[in-house]
């Protein structure tokens, strides 16, 4: 808990700097795994048959799914498995760690198959007071998905993170 | 399978029961690739505070994202999913995920379908209220 908080030059320069494009793969195994971690059960996520019965030409992506981080041991985040040190980090201090929201909007339908790179920035800086947890640093942060091959957006992220 | 003319605002998309033990997590922590130690790991310093390991919150999005997907079928698909992370669901405890179309529009020539979504403890708290808005096909 922080009795006393306050941003500083160097977090605030943070803000809206787009970090270096990471790439992210989806692949019907990926799918399948995803849509087990959820608890799917339709099983156009699973087999390639009851897919294609629906009219997609592969697994499609279940929503929420963001695709998987290619994993570069070293370079890749080994608990959470992003990449690392690709854009600029907020060096706050403060150990407690909430997870305050998400949101994804899509551009189109993923599917397996989609090679994409995908780019983050910190978007807003905010300290708050909870009668709990004392000062809070909330930041809100983007991520964009684009295709590899053709640069369009197809998927945007937006996340809360509350340190403490 | 939803059709956009038959869709009623107050229509109540089917609930999923919901109790994830830690070893539907470690599931989770693979298909997601979070494999945050709260999440699996009994003698982790937080959990130990917590009193058990907790469900993921994006685990709990994700579900929300199951509920429209489950209910949207083949008809059409997933434009945005959002949520809200209001309170902790502990492994094993049972929950339920729920959603009741709040609007329905067209925007573009798409016909979408505007959907509050929410996950809800046995004690009846919603602990990860959120928006979905879906595209249909016809």
């Amino acid at each position: 808990m922080a009795a006393e908080f306050e941003l500083t030059d160097e977090m605030r320069a943070a803000v809206g700097v787009e970090s270096e494009p990471w790439p992210v793969e989806i692949t019907t195994t990926s799918v399948r795994a995803f849509a087990r971690g959820v608890g799917y059960t339709d099983p156009k996520y699973y087999d390639l048959d009851a897919a294609r019965a629906e009219g997609h030409d592969t697994l499609p992506a279940p929503p929420c799914y963001l695709g998987t981080p290619v994993f570069i041991p070293g370079k890749s985040d080994p608990t959470f498995s992003g990449p690392r040190n690709t854009g600029p980090s907020i060096r706050h201090g403060l150990k407690g760690l909430l997870d305050g929201g998400t949101e994804v909007v899509y551009e189109r339908p993923l599917k397996a198959g989609d090679k994409l790179y995908m780019t983050s920035k910190i978007s807003g800086l905010e300290v708050k007071e909870s009668k709990g947890l004392g000062k809070m640093l909330v930041v809100t942060s983007e991520q964009t998905f684009t295709e590899q091959d053709s640069g369009d957006v197809v998927m945007r992220t937006f996340a809360q993170a509350i340190y403490y | 399978m939803p059709k956009f003319a038959d869709v009623n605002v107050g229509d109540e998309l089917p609930t999923l029961d919901k109790a994830p033990d830690r070893a539907q997590l470690v599931q989770y922590c693979a298909g997601s690739g979070d494999f945050n130690p709260l999440h699996w790991d009994q003698s982790f310093e937080q959990a130990k505070q917590i009193g058990d390991n907790i469900v993921h919150g994006r685990m709990k999005w994700s579900t929300l994202g199951q509920v429209v997907s489950d209910w949207v079928g083949g008809s059409g698909w997933v434009k945005s999913v959002s949520c809200q992370y209001r309170g902790m669901d502990m492994q094993g405890a049972a929950w339920q995920a729920k959603g009741v179309v709040t609007a329905k529009r067209e925007d573009g020539g798409r016909k979408l379908v505007d959907i509050d979504v929410w996950t809800e403890n046995a004690a009846g708290q919603k602990t990860t209220p959120g928006k979905a808005v879906v595209v249909l096909n016809d």
